[in-house]
């Protein structure tokens, strides 16, 4: 699969403050990029962007993939494999039937032992979300990730409440995905530990 | 299953769950229905006479009472956007929760409807029109709700705004549902059904677009 | 030339020198459209209680009217994205109301010589009754989200969802009361004019029209200085 993000003379503005201006980048298939920078400054905002919730207030964004390029914001969202700051766990479902409802959403098939067990939910499958931890919870979004099988990832603080061995798992995550020649971008503060690109958004005087 | 499926019965399961609303709903209307004739007076001739306006009433704020939740719970734990970036259309996952709102809502308060018909004297027909004119109409309502949910998500008092935007837009519901019921006791035929029929049609399927850029805009923060 | 207006500024500068204008001509309409209002002979049925449909139907005709400029502004807003539709839609809503209001109160006073109540389920009374309550809910809505173009946005949806389902609440409304009861006095128009009548009743008309622009257009004015303010303390703040 070919693919490839381009950004180009991207802008944001929220609520008349200009968060970033003139950004450019691009990300070429198999490649992370690690987004850094400080609070405040628009980490999320063009996590949002990129996946089509918010409309730039200049500039570009193009995706390609297999030679096919997807301009439009709302296409582009139909590739995006989303993974934030709310893990979206339902507090009355069953771990199971999370997994099981999205990827019926995405008209998957999968084969819930072996996902259990890879993202370390086996012994969890039948809680319900309620009785779940957040690093917990972070585990059964990732599988979630995992199982939406969408080429470009975006991943907002994907460490976040997660221990040694969950950090690890994310980290190998995406490797797999880059392998896979995925594309993912992922705003973080801390280290991934993954071979990746830096991308550096830093606050407007 | 397919993914509009999906939605359709994650939504039922996460409504007829704890904290999920639809039994409460049914509750509130048989509240409400009871306490009509405690302050009317117990003239069965005049319940029976306000049955069909009553009934419709209370089951349009039942319905109205778990509409508030039906994106914003998903907006806050951030399910709405994996909704929106789901294979599915937006307009179809509207239309996916819309449906799954009226089948744990609109649907039981319609079986219901007809045992509750029972304390007004209501006769079998009269009754009979009842039942049916809530389940035309029923659909309508959890349309039209599903554009004002989608427009108070991210407000964080929502439910108080929700019924004064939505029960306006509903008028011709009740209008055209009591009449149903009128049409059967005075032996009528004023068309209130076909009207109704074609109130709802119409909602069902123009609301979802409603409701979809209503969603987007409310994702753009 | 509507979308040269439509930048905030060149409204400005262009309905400024233009208000006092608008302004004088209201007052005329108005005054002139009252004294020929009262100098009519009584009516044969309702004597002089007819007079209060100078004040009634006009106020009627201007409520629906700014709904409609209420719905267009709010497409152009959707589909342009333009700051001054925006402000036109949000500041026409009370004033709709306003006017609204004025209907059904002189409808009340008028009703209550002809039909013995303050108030009656006449056709036209209650639809602009749910006519207020739609406007009421547009307000609502758009003073609890507080992110301005967002609160636009989701208020140019309701008011495109109100006046598709105007027409319908007008219909259903009209299908009850001819279900309920016989004609009213409160028929569209009024009731079957005489020619006495017709020319102060226009003569108001075009004055309730004219206020309700004055006022429109004031508002408009008001709105974007004030955000105008509001930018500058953001940049000061900043």
């Amino acid at each position: 699969m070919t693919l490839a993000l381009e950004v180009r003379d991207l802008a944001c503005i929220r609520g008349q403050r200009a968060l970033f201006r003139g950004l450019n980048f691009s990300v070429a298939a198999g490649r992370a990029v690690s987004l850094e920078g400080p609070n405040g400054v628009g980490k999320t905002s063009l996590l949002r962007m990129l996946a089509g919730f918010l409309r730039p207030a200049s500039g570009m964004i193009r995706l390609r993939t297999n030679g096919a390029e997807v301009s439009e914001a709302e296409d582009r969202g139909k590739f995006v494999g989303w993974f934030a700051h709310q893990d979206g766990v339902k507090a009355q479902l069953s771990v199971r039937e999370q997994l099981d409802f999205y990827a019926r959403l995405h008209g998957r098939s999968y084969d819930p032992p072996a996902v259990m067990a890879k993202f370390g939910l086996s012994a969890l499958a039948e809680l319900p979300g309620l009785y779940l931890s957040a690093g917990q919870k972070r585990r059964v979004a990732l599988a979630r990730l995992h199982l939406s099988a969408r080429p470009l990832w975006l991943l907002d603080e994907p460490l976040a409440a997660l221990d040694t061995a969950g950090k690890k798992l994310v980290a190998e995550t995406i490797t797999t995905h880059c392998a896979e020649g995925g594309i993912v971008v992922a705003a973080t503060h801390d280290p991934l530990n993954v071979d990746c690109e830096k991308l550096v958004l830093e606050r407007m005087s | 299953m397919s993914p509009f499926f999906a939605l359709l019965s994650r939504d039922i399961r996460l409504a007829v769950r704890a904290g999920g609303g639809a039994t409460l709903a049914l509750a509130f209307f048989a509240c409400v229905v009871t306490l009509v004739p405690l302050g009317v007076g117990s003239d069965l001739h005049l319940l029976s006479r306000i049955a069909g306006g009553v009934l419709w009433v209370a089951a349009v704020l039942a319905a109205l009472l778990s509409l508030d939740r039906l994106f914003q719970a998903d907006y806050e734990d951030g399910s709405l956007d994996l909704i929106v970036l789901s294979p599915l259309s937006l307009e179809v996952s509207v239309l996916a929760k819309t449906t799954a709102h009226w089948l744990a809502t609109g649907l039981p308060l319609t079986v219901l409807s007809a045992l509750l018909a029972v304390l007004f004297d209501l006769s079998v027909k009269a009754t009979g029109a009842l039942v049916l004119s809530l389940l035309i109409g029923t659909p309508a309502v959890s349309a039209i709700g599903a554009v004002g949910a989608a427009l108070t998500l991210s407000i964080r008092r929502g439910g108080l705004i929700l019924p004064l935007i939505v029960l306006p837009l509903l008028a011709p519901a009740v209008i055209f549902g009591s009449g149903v019921v009128q049409a059967v006791q005075d032996n009528l035929a004023n068309g209130a059904f076909l009207f109704l029929a074609a109130f709802s049609v119409l909602s069902v399927v123009l609301s979802p677009f409603a409701a979809a850029a209503s969603v987007r805009l409310n994702l753009a923060t | 030339m509507l979308f040269e207006l439509a930048n905030p500024k060149r409204f400005m500068e262009v309905s400024g020198p233009f208000l006092p204008w608008l302004a004088a001509a209201t007052a005329a309409c108005l005054i002139t459209g009252l004294v020929l209002g009262f100098s009519t002979p009584p009516d044969y049925q309702q004597g002089d209680t007819v007079r209060i449909m100078f004040l009634h139907v006009p106020a009627a005709w201007t409520a629906m009217m700014a709904y409609g400029l209420m719905a267009v502004a709010s497409i152009i807003a959707l589909i342009n994205r333009h700051p001054l539709a925006d402000v036109a839609a949000k500041t026409a809503a009370p004033l709709g109301a306003v006017f609204t209001t004025l209907g059904l109160i002189t409808g009340s006073l008028w009703g209550k010589p002809m039909w013995g109540a303050w108030w009656v389920w006449d056709g036209r009374l209650t639809s602009f009754l749910l006519l207020l309550l739609l406007y009421l809910g547009y307000i609502a809505l758009g003073s609890a989200i507080e992110d301005e173009t967002q609160s636009a946005r989701a208020c140019a949806i309701l008011a495109i969802v109100g006046a598709v389902n105007l027409p319908i609440i007008e219909f259903s409304v009209d299908w009850w009361t001819t279900l309920h009861q016989g004609e009213s006095i409160l028929r569209k128009g009024g009731p079957l004019i005489s020619p006495v009548f017709l020319w102060p009743l226009l003569l108001m008309g075009v004055g309730y029209t004219l206020l309700f622009s004055t006022l429109w257009i004031v508002r408009i004015r008001t709105e974007i200085l004030n955000r105008r303010v509001r930018t500058l303390m953001l940049s000061r703040a900043a």
